[in-house]
């Protein structure tokens, strides 16, 4: 993969914006089939152009206007916003007090950054392939539960660019959905309390929620890999002193010190701390038992969600198929059905798929190319012909379904007005 | 043709019709009424309602909800002043045609300020609660049904399939029967106070919500419509007022809610400074009490107990220039020299009565405000004792004051369950030898009116096993104390307030 260079941004993304951006999909996605009046034109779009300059309240009465603009500003980074009750572009000329944000997709966003207290390969804005696990723990934890108990339908996953991922929930209902209630699903998501000054962010009730246990089985199957061999959590005292710090001062600290220092591996070592926690004895004691050794999981391997980025019906989120000015890469949706595999690291740059597109354009240039082909045209094909085509594929597949549930929506709608 | 059964209408009498507006003895108020009334009944059903709210007011102030006592003398009240409360009487249509339309009169009165909303709110609130709380199953279902919210019983099969996730996620079933209890499922949105805190199981955006969880919902949406209806009331309250039949109605409900601050002395100048001390063991509230011994012994207050306890002197009669002497002499005696007295604290002491500065008149402290606003520290002697004192501490003090053991414990226990003022109540009690004090306390100044009425002779609430008094001139001979009679004292406050009301409608 071509090595990015930020200096080359502004000629990179103009060739982005000019032939690589898919805009018919974008416009599908955000347009909803029309079925709202000026849904499109009444979302607010902001900008972050070159030298950090940033604007907002943009909003576009087509997507042909949308291109034009987006190939004019060239911006570095694009954020989309609520849709509102007026046009953004105009909200000066409202009356005050007039101009509201009412609907919006409910977003979360989650990254790494939050987990530097219990991951060892990486901190701050760094990721490797051992530590993305994590991320790859929390889709399927925070999917499932969109899915299963709260019934959310359209739900798209997207790589943020660097250090995480964030998921948007698009179903008609959803948009509509009230900030409390996005507040409340957030709460219902979180397990994970506290801040740098609390040693244990965990505490389970003994009546698991169903939320909980399913969570926790998810967890199962990632924690040998991932935390045992991956993290070495227990590698040596360092390490699994602060393990200790989540188990309750009793004698049991003692026996776990000396088995672990006759263990001599992590797998070993958890083990033994399985069984110790769990012997008639130390049961007796008030949070032994199988819920220890749950809370210690769940410290280590569930997700960190950012409430105040789900809770505004306002808020801005980074979009998908922006570009991330620091490494160059596209936010592309990621394939849930392939969640596993998802490999950060192999996501197209800005750079790369550039350059796919020069090699491209050379051997069409020795194929006599019709002059007289649709800009648009060449346009489809030329995306389709670099890295980027497989996740606009994912993307495609996802407005397929919401297609197919507009339809649905209507067809009942239509058979409950029917006279006979 | 073929009609469907289940939609096939009988022939109704008239009476019938009148039972299907309103099929429930309670309601979520939605839909206005629509008919027309004479200016009179409009009239009488206000008063009605606001007399009904002021008990439930009153009731949860002296009463733990929901004990059997409180729901006793709550149906008794709105059985006397006719609203509907429970099924299977003869005649349900008028009870529940009179709450309908008194509910939305109310809410042209108390639509205008923030506090009137908020006590309207509440007040309305428990009194659906307790409507709701003696529904009969079968009935509650029915009630479910016919409401705006979505909820649907589930069948015991679905219940059965989930019987551990559902018994897993709600705290309300632990301990329960889980054959007895019905679950509802309604949208996951609707619940969210459950399912944010994970106390309810959620399956394909549905909650599974126990009976007694509904309730809390039932509350919260009730809240909610209620405050977004008020604050549109208030719009359009503009046009209601301008109607001159109206407007003096209007006004009058919503002044008399704020109830006595105590703020026009009755009679100011009645009492004697060397008359204090005495009346501090006799009349005041211990709050008071204790900030008058301190008072004596440290012949010194500091800020916020001179302003609770000199209000209250305001309040129970001291004019501006007793109040000077008071103090002034108490602080002399701890070596303060009376220039700075001069300096300092008169100026202030002037301030309080309104005679400098802003020209407020500041008005006594109530048991709210002591209890709730700023709390004593090392060194104050206000708030309000049973608040602010540790258990041991109190115990200590109502020792001292001469307090029967059983009187403490039950003090004791009052307190623990957060009921200041009716632990207040209770001490009034005692140390007026009385079972019942006949009315619900809510500030220092009405302590000591209370009491000064029982010592002179003016209340006709005693214990029944006193010894016979010697005949008493007045008119109001020793009742005895049933429950109605305590009900009447109750009232007798409301009495006083709605007695400018229904004069002017009586003519």
């Amino acid at each position: 993969m071509e090595p990015f260079d930020p200096a080359e941004l502004p000629e990179l993304l103009k060739l982005y914006y000019r032939r690589l951006f898919p805009y018919a999909q974008y416009y599908r996605w955000l347009n909803y089939g029309g079925v709202t009046k000026n849904y499109f034109q009444h979302r607010e779009f902001s900008f972050t152009l070159k030298d950090d300059i940033y604007i907002r309240y943009q909003s576009f009465s087509n997507q042909s206007e949308l291109e034009k603009e987006m190939q004019k500003m060239n911006p570095y980074k694009i954020d989309i916003g609520a849709v509102y009750s007026h046009r953004p572009s105009q909200h000066n000329t409202v009356k005050l007090g007039a101009f509201q944000a009412q609907e919006k997709e409910l977003v979360f966003d989650i990254d790494m950054t939050d987990y530097d207290d219990v991951r060892r390969c990486c901190s701050s804005a760094d990721i490797c392939s051992k530590c993305w696990t994590l991320m790859t723990m929390a889709i399927r934890i925070i999917d499932r539960a969109l899915k299963e108990d709260f019934g959310f339908k359209h739900r798209l996953w997207v790589y943020s660019g660097r250090r995480g991922v964030h998921c948007w929930v698009c179903d008609e209902s959803v948009r509509k959905l009230s900030s409390a209630v996005r507040s409340g699903i957030v709460e219902y998501l979180s397990l994970v309390k506290g801040g740098q000054d609390v040693k244990k962010k965990v505490h389970l009730s003994e009546k698991l929620h169903p939320f909980v246990r399913k969570s926790i089985n998810i967890i199962r199957k990632y924690f040998e890999e991932y935390a045992l061999v991956g993290q070495d959590i227990l590698e040596n005292k360092e390490n699994w002193d602060k393990i200790l710090a989540l188990v309750p001062e009793t004698p049991i600290h003692e026996e776990l010190q000396r088995g672990f220092q006759r263990l001599h591996s992590s797998p070993q070592r958890w083990e033994y701390l399985r069984k110790v926690i769990s012997t008639p004895q130390n049961m007796k004691n008030d949070k032994c038992g199988p819920w220890l050794e749950w809370e210690i999981m769940v410290h280590y391997c569930f997700p960190r969600l950012d409430i105040n980025v789900s809770k505004g019906i306002n808020h801005l989120l980074k979009s998908p198929f922006s570009v991330h000015p620091k490494t160059g890469r596209i936010s592309v949706p990621i394939d849930f059905q392939k969640v596993d595999q998802f490999n950060p690291f192999t996501v197209p740059t800005i750079s790369a798929i550039c350059r796919e597109l020069d090699v491209v354009s050379t051997n069409e240039k020795d194929k006599e190319e019709h002059e007289a082909e649709s800009e648009i045209k060449h346009r489809v094909r030329d995306y389709k012909k670099t890295s980027l085509a497989p996740y606009v594929k994912v993307f495609e597949q996802f407005l397929e379904n919401l297609d197919k549930s507009r339809k649905g929506e209507l067809l009942k709608k239509s058979d409950l007005q029917k006279d006979f | 043709m073929q009609f469907s059964g289940r939609t096939r209408k009988k022939l109704r009498l008239a009476g019938d019709q009148r039972n299907a507006c309103y099929p429930h003895s309670l309601q979520f108020y939605l839909q206005p009424p629509s008919e027309n009334i004479s200016l009179i009944e409009f009239e009488n059903l206000a008063v009605d309602r606001l007399k009904l709210l002021k008990t439930i007011e009153n009731l949860g102030v002296s009463y733990v909800k929901g004990t059997e006592q409180y729901q006793n003398k709550l149906e008794a009240e709105i059985r006397k002043l006719k609203f509907s409360y429970r099924e299977n009487l003869e005649d349900e249509y008028e009870p529940r045609r009179r709450d309908h339309i008194s509910h939305f009169i109310l809410r042209l009165a108390y639509c205008q300020s923030e506090d009137l909303r908020r006590w309207f709110i509440q007040q309305e609130m428990d009194l659906l609660r307790f409507r709701f709380s003696i529904l009969p199953k079968d009935k509650v279902q029915n009630f479910l049904k016919d409401s705006h919210l979505h909820f649907e019983a589930i069948s015991d099969e679905e219940k059965s399939l989930r019987e551990q996730d559902i018994t897993a996620s709600s705290p309300s079933l632990s301990g329960v029967k889980w054959e007895s209890e019905s679950v509802y499922k309604i949208p996951f949105a609707d619940a969210l106070d459950l399912f944010r805190g994970r106390k309810v199981y959620l399956e394909d955006g549905l909650a599974y919500v126990p009976l007694k969880d509904i309730v809390a919902i039932i509350l919260n949406e009730f809240r909610a419509t209620l405050s977004k209806a008020l604050a549109l009331t208030a719009r359009s309250l503009p046009a209601v007022q301008s109607d001159e039949r109206l407007q003096p109605l209007l006004n009058h409900l919503s002044h008399s809610y704020t109830g006595q601050d105590y703020s026009i002395q009755k009679n100011p100048g009645k009492i004697s400074l060397d008359q204090i001390d005495s009346l501090s063991t006799k009349s005041f509230p211990p709050c008071m009490r204790q900030l008058h011994k301190a008072l004596r012994e440290n012949h010194h207050l500091r800020h916020g107990g001179r302003m609770q306890y000199g209000l209250f002197l305001k309040g129970i009669g001291l004019t501006l220039e007793q109040a000077l002497q008071f103090w002034k002499q108490e602080f002399i005696r701890g070596k303060m020299d009376p220039d700075k007295f001069d300096k300092g604290y008169s100026y202030n002491i002037r301030h309080s009565f309104g005679k400098e500065g802003k020209r407020t008149d500041y008005t006594p402290f109530s048991c709210m405000k002591i209890i709730l606003t700023n709390p004593p520290s090392q060194g104050d002697y206000h708030g309000c004792p049973f608040r602010h004192s540790d258990a041991e501490l109190l115990k200590q003090k109502m020792q001292s004051y001469k307090i029967p053991a059983s009187g403490i414990n039950q003090i004791l226990d009052l307190v623990k369950g957060t009921h200041y003022q009716v632990a207040c109540q209770k001490y009034f009690e005692m140390t007026h030898n009385v079972d019942d004090c006949g009315f619900s306390l809510n500030h220092p100044n009405q302590f000591f009116v209370e009491s000064q009425r029982i010592l002179t002779g003016g209340k006709d609430i005693k214990k029944e096993s006193s010894q016979p008094e010697t005949p008493q001139p007045k008119p109001s001979v020793q009742k005895s104390r049933d429950a109605s009679a305590a009900l009447a004292s109750l009232n007798s406050s409301l009495e006083m307030e709605l007695e400018g009301l229904e004069d002017y409608f009586s003519s």
